[in-house]
């Protein structure tokens, strides 16, 4: 059963003069795992947020589940709880422990009982390795914890599709592992997710489909194995080779 | 000295009483203010920020004889302490506004959009997320601005009311006692006041240590 | 009813007698804020100093002068100081006196201010550049010091000439004092003379101190 969860219709994103989103269309299944890659620039982080109308759109539609996603609509709240989004820089609100940082939103905007929510909560909490950190204020935590705590967060919510905003690149490389793997096992369950991303081996092993941007546009498009063995554009093949490094002879004199 | 402490307590607590009414409102009125400024609400951003550059460039004193003298004439008759309370917190109001405004454009905007991101609304965001945190930094501007409208509080005799300043213009006047008048009064002043200073000093280097980062 | 009562302030001389008040404010604020900012300046290197007696001594006066109302000060010196040192210091004598040691107590706090939060590597990469002391001054530390303080110190200014207000309860021929003399003067004729009174007043001092504000934040955000 493959439904569109969320349909991109010619988008434009302009941000003053500068064009970012050009025309850009694109279908999203439910339980698909779509990794989009490109450049620095190229809109990766500007699509996610114009997904989850962080960002409001000169063009184009966007739409979950039929309904229209724009930032100034007036149910925009109610879809943004259908959206999970976890940011590069964790942002857990740091005045909060890491329990009232994940109930807060279930409590208060999806009106569900606490004892219900902290349940949830401590279990998935669990499930991501960060049994007994509940009473911890974010401060106290690494960035990998940090990171996997606002993975929880995002998840509490009941999202219908998640959104990964380069989750992985501020991290210190010993920690980006555990929250990977966080990931790789939220995709096996069949959440449908967008993930943007650096890490190649990582995107190959979890990507049902990979996009590849540039300049505003999706320049390729297709499954990983095909993407990484064998690009089809030239721009994808320069692209991957900057993630490559081969040892050069030194010159003799 | 010890016959007029009586009166200069009385004074004391006339000044504090009128002045913690003006305190809370100001901080009131200024919580609502700061979250209009922040969302830039469209006709009451203006409104806003006309009443904030109004009171920030008048004496409290003009404002208050206004109150007292002024509005009688129109029908309006409130009494001194009445005026006092609303003169303070014309004026409080806005430098509480100011505070907390430049401590809200200080949380980051991606704190704002994660709490979005997860359905909260612009209330919500406000009161859970934003605000908490502006909190903390906003202490040293807000004990600054307690301090500041207690000090002010020393024109109330100006509309007679029996505040610090009428009691030892009193003794100075009518019994001569210059220096006893002067020094209880500056023995009143450090009272009230020193302690507000030292806790904001207190609350400020507290906060810093708990350490609001990420 | 409303017509009978604004119109007291074109009435004879009425209007000009505001201002002449308003004057005599703005003159003291000036007085006080010229001796001000140079004492100020000076007070705030002598806080800077390396002495620690110096620093207790600076800080008592600072702190001193700012908790304390500064009617409370002005009642200090024009009561006081004819009791305790027989002096008969006239009201705009012991205004601007006050003032003027209130206003160098904030000026040096500022300067100091300015002084610390210049960062050290500034100092530093001057002299790595090969400039002596003096010109490391010139060039580096006092331009940048300059941009943080002309701001603070017209907002200082700013207050000085709200806080004058005070005056009147001393007795001098202020603003406030001349407002006072037209309503009595006017009783029977116009009996809501108080509230345009104090209102054109209100305003007055808002024309006088809001275009001043108005000029500290545009020098603010042209020098950030």
């Amino acid at each position: 059963m493959e439904q569109t969860i969320l349909e991109i219709r010619d988008l434009v994103k302009k941000y003053e003069d500068e064009t970012i989103l050009n025309g850009l269309n694109l279908q999203i299944r439910r339980g698909e795992v779509v990794v989009v890659l490109g450049p620095s620039g190229c809109g990766k982080s500007t699509l996610l947020r114009c997904m989850n109308a962080l960002e409001s759109i000169q063009g184009g539609q966007i739409s979950l589940e039929g309904e229209t996603v724009e930032k100034s609509s007036k149910n925009i709240t109610m879809i943004r709880q259908k959206i999970g989004m976890v940011f590069q820089s964790y942002e857990l609100f740091p005045h909060k422990t890491i329990l009232e940082n994940i109930t807060l939103a279930p409590v208060h905007v999806q009106k569900r009982s606490l004892s219900d929510v902290e349940e949830e909560a401590l279990a998935l909490l669990k499930r991501v390795g960060l049994s007994g950190k509940e009473n911890a204020y974010p401060r106290q935590l690494s960035g990998g914890q940090k990171q996997r705590a606002a993975i929880v967060r995002a998840l509490c919510m009941h999202p219908e599709i998640m959104l990964f905003d380069e989750v992985t690149a501020a991290l210190d490389p010993e920690m980006v592992r555990e929250v990977l793997d966080v990931i790789l096992e939220l995709a096996n369950e069949g959440m449908t997710m967008v993930i943007v991303t650096h890490e190649m081996q990582f995107a190959r092993a979890v990507a049902d489909r990979v996009l590849f941007i540039e300049g505003g546009q999706i320049v390729e498009e297709s499954d990983p194995e095909s993407f990484f063995t064998n690009p089809s554009t030239q721009r994808a093949k320069a692209f991957l080779q900057t993630f490559e490094f081969h040892k050069e002879q030194k010159k003799d004199s | 000295m010890q016959t007029y402490a009586p009166l200069y307590a009385e004074a004391a607590l006339l000044t504090l009483r009128i002045g913690s009414c003006g305190i809370l409102l100001s901080a009131a009125v200024g919580i609502f203010c700061s979250g209009v400024l922040y969302y830039r609400v469209p006709v009451l951003k203006g409104i806003v920020s006309a009443y904030v550059e109004l009171s920030r460039n008048t004496p409290l004193l003009v404002q208050l004889f206004f109150l007292y003298f002024g509005l009688p004439k129109i029908g309006i008759r409130l009494s001194a302490e009445m005026c006092g309370v609303i003169g303070l917190t014309f004026l409080g109001g806005s430098y509480m506004t100011e505070a907390f405004r430049s401590s809200l454009e200080a949380v980051e905007k991606i704190q704002y959009e994660s709490a979005m991101s997860l359905g909260m609304n612009n209330v919500q965001v406000f009161r859970y997320v934003i605000f908490p945190q502006a909190l903390a930094t906003a202490v040293p501007s807000v004990v600054a601005n307690i301090v500041f409208l207690l000090k002010e509080t020393s024109v109330f005799s100006g509309i007679a009311l029996a505040d610090l300043m009428y009691v030892a213009k009193d003794l100075i006047g009518l019994y001569y006692q210059t220096g006893e008048a002067l020094l209880m009064l500056v023995i009143a002043y450090l009272v009230m006041l020193l302690p507000v200073s030292l806790l904001g000093s207190v609350l400020e280097r507290r906060l810093r240590y708990a350490g609001f980062g990420n | 009813m409303q017509d009978l009562g604004i119109s007291i302030l074109f009435r004879g001389s009425n209007f000009v007698r505001l201002l002449g008040g308003l004057w005599v404010t703005i003159r003291i604020s000036l007085l006080a804020a010229g001796l001000s900012v140079p004492l100020g300046i000076l007070f705030g290197l002598f806080l800077n100093i390396r002495n620690p007696a110096a620093k207790v001594i600076g800080r008592i006066y600072l702190d001193f002068i700012r908790i304390m109302p500064q009617l409370v000060l002005l009642f200090i010196v024009f009561f006081g100081a004819t009791r305790a040192f027989g002096w008969n210091l006239s009201n705009e004598f012991s205004a601007v006196l006050v003032f003027t040691l209130w206003g160098t107590a904030e000026m040096g706090d500022l300067v100091r201010g300015a002084l610390i939060s210049i960062p050290k590597h500034q100092y530093e990469s001057a002299q790595a550049l090969g400039l002596d002391t003096l010109q490391t001054y010139r060039y580096i530390i006092i331009p940048q010091t300059l941009r943080r303080l002309i701001p603070l110190t017209i907002n200082l200014v700013t207050r000085m000439i709200k806080t004058t207000s005070l005056v009147v309860l001393i007795g001098i021929v202020e603003m406030m004092k001349v407002g006072q003399q037209i309503i009595d003067a006017n009783r029977f004729e116009y009996p809501t003379a108080a509230l345009w009174i104090y209102g054109v007043i209100f305003l007055l001092y808002f024309f006088t101190c809001w275009p001043i504000s108005r000029f500290a934040k545009w020098l603010e955000r042209k020098w950030n």
